[in-house]
């Protein structure tokens, strides 16, 4: 019986995403605040990662004109926008179509079966990408919901669309 | 041992984190497995399972909503190391687990000895299938429930099941990797680390995906590749049971052991339950809450709906499957290759 992937069920990436190649200098901003806020909220998440606080994550979205670079060091976090081009050092790296990513984040995707599927790619430091997914898992309910939450109804708006696009209402 | 006939079975199921816990209890779990953040469980991944605190928050809501906790400390100690293993027994009987999953005959004599009142399972990393062993593993340490290896047919799990004094676990859905439950031995050799010990059959941090500029990724452990896969082709664990290697007899890579294929015994639900199995264990500690919810949910339904006279498929789950295959294995015949 043919079955449809999980990749198979998602959706056009909202014309929103794709416009966000405004300034990264304006993005910045948000990115820190989202990472020292979830690094405030969210302590046990880094435990989890236990000496893999301070390895450095590139996170591909495909389909956006960036890539994110993320230390998870609850001492010095870093969450950057870096141009595709001058894509910086990192021990790990995970690459996929940014619903499939938004749904890792949103606690509604398996990682593992993403793998399976083909639709997520790791390369470098599989054991820092294996303690931040299972770091990430142990948040009950949704980082991407409380990320939204922190820009207010924009954000909660912004979420809607995209869960609706990738997964369908819930 | 005389058994009712349709009574409502166990659903066992997989919690690797705090939050993958609570979400397996409310999705309809009947028991959670889960173990410390050390050796003595045999999913101990990187920034998985639980430390002793979030171990009683976990028992507290699991009991809360009625659901029994077993703790796995099913992994087996090597020599001057037995402290931890007891540590695992003491704290989880000073936390209120439900019930011990041993493998160790040590660790199980010591829990038996020490905590008498506390059920204790056999895990299968014991690889105990036949009357004779389990029978002994009752006797001697009081077990309560086997977990059957997979590699029994259901009709020889019919036969057990008339001739041992004790529960019967079965593995429901997840992982295939059959080799020799808990005595394999092959990450070792390739990598130096304990297969049961440091991470399962692939220690995180032994694996590399390497991508090539045809679009190949092939998949390293340690210095070995073991598999590539083409564009677009499904991939599996990096486990060396589930690679494919070169041989001079073969004109191709093949798989050599296993093959990338997940277990899943939905449709033998009713031959099960009639065979007298007590209990259903879902595989997955290492996966997500995703992962959790979705099994756990579909499984719960299944077995209601296989005592209310219906025959289940769950053709859909198929998409959280290894290699995205799923097969009966030996529950239907030894020849599942």
């Amino acid at each position: 019986m043919p079955v449809r992937s999980p990749a198979a069920r998602v959706g056009a990436v909202p014309g929103f995403v794709r416009l966000i190649p405004l300034p990264l200098f304006l993005l910045q901003p948000l990115l820190d605040r989202v990472v020292r806020r979830l690094a405030a909220d969210l302590p046990e998440v880094f435990d989890r990662l236990g000496r893999h606080r301070t390895s450095r994550f590139v996170i591909d979205a495909r389909e956006m004109p960036f890539v994110l670079v993320l230390r998870p060091d609850p001492d010095r976090p870093l969450f950057a926008a870096c141009p595709r081009h001058r894509e910086p050092e990192h021990e790990a790296r995970v690459e996929g179509r940014f619903l499939d990513l938004l749904g890792l984040v949103d606690g509604d995707r398996d990682g593992d079966a993403l793998f399976f599927s083909r639709d997520l790619q790791i390369t470098g430091d599989t054991e820092a990408v294996v303690c931040l997914r299972n770091a990430l898992d142990d948040v009950d309910g949704s980082i991407a919901e409380r990320v939204a939450a922190m820009l207010g109804p924009p954000g909660r708006l912004a979420l809607s669309v995209l869960r609706r696009a990738g997964t369908g209402p819930r | 041992m005389n058994r009712p006939a349709k009574k409502r079975p166990e659903l066992v199921c997989p919690a690797g984190t705090p939050a993958a816990l609570r979400t397996a209890v409310e999705a309809g779990a009947d028991a959670v497995y889960c173990g410390f953040q050390n050796a003595t469980n045999a999913r101990n991944f990187p920034g998985l399972n639980f430390t002793p605190d979030e171990m009683a928050g976990a028992i507290a809501h699991a009991h809360a909503a009625g659901t029994r906790v077993l703790l796995a400390v099913n992994t087996f100690p090597p020599a001057g190391k037995f402290g931890l293993w007891q540590e695992a027994v003491d704290l989880g009987a000073e936390l209120g687990v439900d019930a011990f999953i041993l493998a160790d005959i040590g660790v199980a004599d010591y829990a038996a000895r020490v905590h008498p009142g506390i059920r204790r399972h056999l895990s299968v990393q014991a690889a105990a299938s036949s009357p004779e062993a389990i029978r002994y593993f009752v006797e001697e340490f009081g077990i309560r429930r086997v977990v059957l290896p997979r590699i029994l047919t259901v009709g020889e799990i019919r036969a057990l099941a008339d001739e041992i004094p004790c529960e019967i676990e079965t593995f429901i859905f997840g992982n295939h990797g059959l080799m020799i439950e808990g005595r394999c031995s092959l990450t070792n050799y390739v990598t130096g680390l304990s297969t049961n010990m440091d991470g399962v059959c692939s220690p995180a941090a032994e694996v590399r995906y390497d991508t090539g500029v045809d679009g190949c990724v092939s998949t390293r452990l340690g210095p070995h590749i073991i598999d590539r896969f083409a564009p677009g082709e499904q991939a599996g664990y990096p486990t060396i049971c589930k690679g494919r290697y070169f041989a001079p007899a073969r004109g191709e890579a093949y798989y050599a052991f296993e093959e990338p294929v997940s277990l899943n015994l939905a449709p033998l639900l009713p031959e099960l339950i009639a065979a007298g199995v007590d209990a259903f264990k879902i595989e997955g500690r290492q996966r997500s809450r995703a992962y959790v919810r979705a099994v756990v949910a579909a499984f719960r339904k299944a077995i209601d709906a296989t005592l209310a006279g219906g025959r289940p498929e769950l053709a859909e789950l198929v998409a959280l499957t290894e290699g995205q295959r799923q097969t009966e294995g030996a529950a239907r015949t030894k020849r599942w290759r």
